[in-house]
């Protein structure tokens, strides 16, 4: 079941549409900004609200890579893997990080407290190699700074 | 030296506001044309401006408007739409112009919303642009309270709805029509071409599709006119362009210079040449779907023409350099690893033939390639080639690999020849 | 037309059309994948490359999309150049990368696009060795199987499903190389017409479930030209048989009516021919029990000279003899029976009410301007006004049609734009949500109503208000109901409806008025024909299309037998003590007291039909009539176009075509009337003789002498396989194929391959076409005519002009309209195990469904 407020945010956003469906990436963002991710149950409310069905809303949802069709932890690490990154040390920094957390990229730790995503370029490029820990960007990430950077995320 | 477009960034701290935008003089363009020009004067001076876009082809911007219907017979509802969907591996130009002065980018997209007589206009945004899209909101918010966006702007009778669209994420969203399907809330697979969008675009009415960069000009060649604009630019391209470099170079960043400056003026100059003990391998003019120039190149003039002519695309402008140390096929794959996950899944050669030629070109960086992988990867480079694919990308993807196929063909044989990466340590 | 040069040879081929429809048409082999002539062009496959030239000095040309292409005044093309060619090889190579090879194990293997266009590139090798990606499938209900791996992300499934048949429970997911299509969940396809997934595919992702319980390979199925027998459209079949039974129905392509499409109830019923209820051998109660009596169930099986003789007995010594008919028979056995038994004892088997409406349509579509129109024609309606019927569950490739014709609006936007209406999803995107208007007015939700501009759900006698007031609307000398006028009906204001309905009517070119007996109204009809009249008294070459609910509702109706109710009458009144029933239920015919009654008082009751059913469990004689897949006919849609469907297979034992049997009792009673008809060809003549409405049956078909090159025409595919064996369980002497004396087609591989007379078309194979996509070869053009095309007739033509509006009397209205399902509404395919899952809950039906 979908909130009064999630209900309320989503028919905000139908109001500046054309169509129903055109609302669907902002009402689905919606309900993972509260949830971290969009599960079967509320993708099926978000697409009685859009006059969709589940299908159609799927069929959407799931070409986007950033709303999340699975459970996420309490925080997504999005590392970037695109060239410049890559080449300015990535691949050691996801050995680090994946050290650290003991998880590999598309999995979650065991408290729940972080999920490890590929990124592709976060245009950040002159601060290579960078990463997203939700909507902070931090770059250039150092295996010195990598400690202090994570501790921000309980 | 003139830098309009940069004039008001300030480093590391927030952009101007409505009202120190304005005493910088900002939004006298739209104060002016609203009161004395015509939407065809618009069009007129964009066109004689000579600009082209800065999305990444080139297209002059005055000819892409000049095919949207006008007049009384048009569709009264038609659209501009500011691409800001920045994701190509190697672009980060837009990101600056967004946090720094989206004003300017508001004020450019009245300009343009007026000469095409748009009656909506979307920002759409790149998915993880949080500062960008909270930036922007506040500058709409400061415009549509001052009357320089909604109903009747500035009792002009011209009104304007300006709103942004987040992305969730894929590159392929910033190709103009995957966007626009992206915003009717479709799955952002590619139109095909024609009809164009200015014709039958969003909700199947006019659009036009223009890049940030691009938009960023306009406020500046309505004040201050064409020749002006032709003026601050280089021999052969008209107004400046954010340039950028990233890689090992020393001081990474972006620079507002006049069209067609050296790339050795970039990389050398502003990027202050590689970092120590690296040296320049070869550079990738204008993001990751550009094709690899080399040192041979350090000559060549950063515009459209002059990039072609030296077998490679400026595209973004913002260069991508490849040191010594830094292993080319894994480069390479690192790029096509990310054309493969960024591919729509629409055309068949994108979705299968990328997919292949990045397990292939991963065989080869892990010492499994074979010698005949080299003929498969030239092959599968010409059938993704221009006009093969349903749009742009996979030409895109293909671009610098099959560069590197020329400059670093020796580095693959060895690859293959040793079977395992020089760079990397047994 | 214009003049396009492909490799040098210059070729005519029609404007406004793309360049891989006109390479097709001319017979060139061009591969394809994404492309369809019912879903048309968007260009992602890339399969169908080919080199364009700029001029006759261009000798590097650039590879472009034919499907993509418009054709025009010189264009410079080559199919065959190398690098065309290593291209289209690249791509199914491409394609294979993924796709498992297991075409042994593949339901689709022989007859699949992907095999056929994989062996055209002449990609033969493998050279990845990278490992290949999986998916899970998912139970998509009892129609369809699943099996994503064969996928090579065409989205033609998607296209038609949703685009073409309107579904919303199927789509694509996820994107780049890990595109999934499928529901968001396993359950049942919702949509009625799934089963074109089975021919839509190029491959073998979505594949007969029914079939694969008793699989067969194409080759192997012996297949004849038939019609489908589960409503009154008339839909074009293949049916295929092998072992005898009967294995699948396939689309049989007819332009004018079902297009390459066909609904999931037409597909899936066939398996009542395999049923366990079906009567295989004579049945004879003996003796038969005394009238008025409870007769218990079943009989004895005899031969069929006992049989025979048994019921010459009964009919000589009965005092007065009366026969039943039927909807579902063919026009051939019903009028075999009206020719035993005599024009006056002759009772068409329909129920009452539902003769007086379908008499009542004969009579408007004998008399009335408004022709009755095709499918085809239904589809290039501009608007549309639907009255009463619930059209996805009564006529569902109607449904299909009109929801099509919604989208000519999309199309016109299309032309203005100057866009080519080929090019699929810029017609889309350019008309998105905008539809031609199909005004609804039903009893009840139906599954067109998505499509509608405007829905009305009302009582039956509010659907006669509304249609009322639109025909007041438009001409103000049609006469007021005769009660009840009002203003307001559920919250329509009728007044504005209707003239919002009228107005849209006189301004289309193409108007269409659809009803039909389901309301079971005269009301709804009249009405119908009232607005019909009036659009074409205001010189609207209007359109008028009655469904009707049983494959041969009409020819029953135009044979012209008396009522039910007075086969009853005539019983009761003593007037008769024997009655045979002809392939016909009556307890879905009439009130189960007065079926109760008529039976009671039946001394003899002979029943012919191939299921054992209520009416049947009465019989004193049973006798086992053939079905649609046994035996040779004529059906009559609801437009009275007659259509042959012919014995796909001989049935074992004594099963026979009711006809033959209504023949063998004639012979065996020496019935007076003269001649016999041993073969089809002799009853048609007589027929044509007898009521000069059936004149032209005789042309519909090719006889049973036609010969192509001296040969028939095989319904056996020239690799059929295992024939000498098929029997060896019980001998080893492979028998002498039977002849088939009612038709050109023969019972064997032998014969000719060349391309026979449309209605004659058994299966579509052309040399490296296997899968349905072979087709093609058969059209004049792709898309268009078949090539051999005998483009049918309809028996009522339009005469009219002469007709009086009719004055509408509301009181005759039933007050609630039977309920229909598109599947458990109909009698036979009920039987079909598939079906039979699919079928709402029991507590939702209406037990006495009509049809
Ligand atoms: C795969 C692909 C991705 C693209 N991404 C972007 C982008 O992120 N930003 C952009 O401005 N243009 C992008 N483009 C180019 C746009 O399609 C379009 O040409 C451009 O926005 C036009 O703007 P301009 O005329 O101002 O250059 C992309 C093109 C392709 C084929
Ligand atoms: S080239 Fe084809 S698959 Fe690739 S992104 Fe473009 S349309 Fe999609
Ligand atoms: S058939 Fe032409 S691209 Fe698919």
């Amino acid at each position: 079941m979908l909130t009064e407020q999630e209900k309320q945010e989503i028919s905000e956003e139908l109001k500046h549409c054309e169509r129903p469906e055109a609302a669907a990436i902002e009402a689905l963002r919606v309900v993972q900004k509260k949830r971290g991710w969009v599960s079967d149950a509320s993708l099926r409310d978000v697409a009685a609200q859009l006059s969709m069905t589940p299908a159609e809303l799927d069929a959407v949802a799931t070409f986007y890579s950033f709303i999340f069709r699975k459970p996420v932890g309490r925080h997504v690490i999005a590392l970037c893997d695109s060239m410049v990154c890559w080449s300015l040390g990535h691949d050691d920094l996801y050995k680090l990080i994946s050290t650290k957390l003991g998880i590999g990229y598309g999995e979650t730790t065991g408290d729940n407290r972080f999920t490890l995503l590929p990124a592709s370029c976060l245009g950040a490029c002159d601060r290579a190699p960078a990463m997203m820990v939700d909507d902070e960007l931090f770059g250039p990430v150092t295996p010195e700074t990598i400690d202090e950077i994570l501790s921000k995320y309980s | 030296m003139e830098r309009p477009l940069t004039k008001n960034i300030r480093p590391n701290e927030d952009p101007l506001s409505l009202m120190e935008y304005e005493q910088a003089g900002g939004y006298r363009a739209v104060r002016t044309m609203l009161s004395t020009m015509s939407p065809q004067d618009v069009q007129v001076q964009v066109k004689a401006s000579n600009l082209r876009g800065r999305g990444g082809a080139g297209f002059p911007t005055g000819m892409k408007w000049s095919f949207v219907p006008m007049g009384e017979n048009a569709p009264k509802q038609k659209y501009f739409i500011v691409n800001a969907d920045e994701m190509e591996p190697g672009a980060f130009k837009d990101r600056y112009l967004l946090e720094g002065d989206p004003h300017q980018l508001i004020e450019g997209i009245v300009v343009a919303a007026y000469a095409i007589q748009a009656s909506h206009a979307y920002i759409f945004l790149r998915q993880g642009y949080g500062r960008a899209e909270l930036l922007l909101n506040k500058a709409i918010a400061e415009a549509y309270e001052n009357k320089l966006l909604g109903e009747n702007i500035l009792g002009s009778g011209f009104s304007l709805d300006l709103r942004i669209h987040t992305s969730a994420g894929r590159y392929i969203c910033g190709e103009e029509t995957a966007l626009i399907n992206a915003l009717e809330g479709k799955r952002a697979t590619p139109r095909a071409k024609p009809p164009f969008p200015q014709v039958s675009g969003l909700w199947g009415r006019p659009t036009v599709v223009n890049n940030v960069e691009t938009v960023v000009n306009l406020p500046h060649i309505v004040n201050n006119g064409a020749d002006w604009f032709k003026s601050i630019g280089g021999i052969n391209d008209s107004g400046t362009k954010i340039y950028g470099v990233s890689g090992r170079v020393r001081n990474p960043g972006l620079w507002e210079l006049p069209m067609g400056t050296m790339v050795s003026d970039l990389i050398e100059e502003q990027a202050g040449g590689m970092m120590d003990g690296y040296r320049l391998r070869a550079f990738m003019p204008g993001g990751a779907s550009t094709d690899f120039l080399t040192p041979d190149h350090m000559n060549v003039r950063m515009d459209f023409d002059s990039v072609m002519k030296a077998g490679s695309r400026m595209g973004t402008g913002t260069i991508t350099v490849l040191d010594d140390r830094t292993c080319p096929v894994g480069f390479v794959h690192s790029l096509e690893k990310f054309f493969r996950r960024e591919s729509c899944g629409w055309c068949t050669p994108c979705r299968e033939g990328l997919p292949w030629i990045e397990r292939t070109l991963q065989a080869i960086e892990t010492g499994k390639g074979e010698m005949s992988d080299l003929d498969l990867l030239t092959e599968q480079c010409r059938l993704l080639g221009p006009g093969n694919t349903f749009c742009a990308l996979a030409p895109g993807a293909v671009e610098p690999l099959q560069s590197a196929l020329k400059y670093f063909l020796e580095d693959f044989e060895s690859h293959i020849n040793n079977k395992h990466c020089p760079w990397k340590s047994i | 037309m214009v003049t396009i040069f492909i490799d040098n040879k210059p070729h005519q081929v029609k404007p406004d059309q793309n360049l891989l429809q006109a390479c097709l048409s001319l017979g060139f082999d061009l591969p394809y994948f994404c492309w369809h002539p019912a879903l048309h062009a968007v260009g992602a496959c890339r399969q169908c490359a080919v080199k364009q030239y700029k001029d006759d000095k261009d000798a590097k040309g650039r590879i472009i999309m034919s499907c993509m292409t418009p054709v025009s005044e010189g264009l410079r093309i080559s199919v065959d150049d190398p690098e065309a060619r290593a291209f289209r090889k690249g791509i199914v190579e491409q394609l294979m990368l993924n796709h498992p090879h297991d075409c042994p194990v593949c339901d689709e293997g022989g007859e699949c696009h992907l095999q056929d266009m994989t062996v055209m590139t002449g990609h033969n090798y493998r050279r990845s060795r990278f490992r290949k990606r999986t998916h899970q499938n998912q139970d998509l209900g009892p129609f369809l199987n699943h099996e994503m791996n064969r996928c090579i992300q065409c989205y033609r499934c998607v296209r038609f499903y949703r685009g073409v048949a309107g579904g919303r429970d199927l789509n694509v997911f996820g994107a780049h190389d890990h595109v999934y299509f499928g529901r968001h969940a396993d359950g049942p396809l919702e949509s009625e017409f799934s089963g074109n997934l089975i021919e839509i595919c190029p491959t073998g992702v979505f594949t007969d479930k029914t079939l694969k319980e008793h699989y067969t390979r194409k080759w192997d199925l012996q297949t004849a030209p038939s019609i489908c027998v589960h409503c009154g459209v008339g839909c074009n079949t293949i049916a295929g048989e092998r072992y005898g039974s009967l294995r699948r129905i396939m689309n049989r392509y007819n332009r004018d009516i079902n297009g390459y499409f066909l609904c999931d109830r037409g597909r899936f019923g066939y398996e009542f021919v395999n049923s366990h209820k079906r009567i295989r051998t004579p049945l004879v109660k003996s003796p038969s029990p005394p009238a008025g009596e409870g007769r218990g169930e079943g009989g004895k099986p005899a031969d069929r000279e006992t049989v025979l003789t048994h019921i010459a007995d009964i009919l000589s010594k009965a005092k007065g003899v009366i026969a039943i008919g039927s909807p579902r028979a063919s026009l051939e056995s019903n009028f075999a029976l009206r020719t035993l038994a005599g024009e006056n004892s002759f009772f068409s088997g329909i129920g009452n009410e539902e003769q007086s409406l379908v008499s009542l349509i004969i009579d408007i579509q004998k008399n009335s301007p408004a022709s009755s129109p095709s499918l085809r024609e239904i589809q290039a309606a501009d608007a549309v006004l639907i009255l009463g019927e619930d059209l996805p569950n009564t006529a569902p490739l109607m449904a299909l049609a009109v929801r099509q014709a919604s989208r000519n609006k999309q199309f016109e936007i299309a032309a203005a734009m100057k866009l080519p209406l080929w090019d699929d999803n810029a017609v889309r995107n350019a008309g998105q949500s905008a539809k031609s208007p199909v005004y609804i007015i039903s009893p009840a939700e139906t599954r067109l109503d998505d499509v509608a501009a405007k829905t009305a759900h009302v009582p039956i006698q509010d659907i006669v208000r509304l249609a009322s007031a639109i025909s007041q609307k438009l001409d103000p000398n049609i006469p007021p109901l005769s009660s009840g006028e009002r203003t307001e009906v559920r919250g329509q204001d009728v007044d504005a409806l209707a003239k919002e309905i009228a107005t849209v009517l006189m301004n289309a070119k193409h108007p269409l008025i659809v009803s039909g007996t389901g309301c079971q109204s005269t009301g709804v009809v009249q009405t119908a024909a009232n607005i019909a009249r009036a659009l074409q008294l205001k010189g609207k070459a209007v359109q008028l299309a009655f469904a009707v609910h049983e494959c041969n509702t009409l020819g029953a109706a135009l044979l012209g037998g008396r009522t039910l109710d007075e086969a009853f009458t005539v019983m009761q009144d003593g007037l008769a003590d024997t009655v045979i029933i002809l392939e016909n239920d009556l307890y879905r015919r009439a009130d189960e007291a007065s079926v109760e009654q008529f039976l009671g008082r039946a001394k003899n009751i002979i029943v012919l039909d191939h299921i054992m059913h209520r009416t049947a469990d009465q019989a004193d004689v049973v006798l086992p009539a053939a079905t649609f897949a046994e035996s040779s006919g004529t059906l009559i849609n609801y437009e009275t176009r007659p259509q042959r469907y012919n014995e796909v297979f001989v049935p074992r034992g004594d099963i026979q075509a009711g006809w033959k049997w209504i023949n063998a009792i004639m012979m065996a009673t020496q019935h007076p009337a003269p001649g016999g008809f041993a073969t089809l060809d002799d009853i048609i003549r007589k027929m044509s003789r007898e009521l000069p409405l059936f004149a032209e049956l005789a042309d519909l078909v090719p006889p049973a002498g036609f010969r192509i090159a001296g040969q028939k025409v095989p319904r056996q595919s020239h690799r059929y396989s295992g024939r000498t064996s098929m029997i060896a369980d019980r001998t080893v002497h492979e028998p002498k194929p039977a002849y088939d004396a009612d038709s050109p087609l023969a019972f064997s591989m032998e014969g000719s391959e060349q391309q026979p007379p449309a209605p004659l078309i058994s299966r579509y194979w052309s040399p490296g076409w296997n899968s349905v996509q072979a087709l093609n070869r058969f059209q004049q053009e792709v898309g268009g005519d078949l090539r051999k095309e005998s483009t049918g007739t309809r028996l009522i033509k339009m005469i009219g002009g002469q007709s009086e509006y009719f004055r509408i009397d509301l009181s005759e209205d039933p007050a609630e309209s039977p309920q229909y399902f598109i599947f458990g509404s109909e009698e036979l395919s009920n039987l079909s195990p598939a079906l039979g899952k699919r079928r709402p809950m029991d507590d939702q039906q209406d037990p006495r469904m009509t049809m």
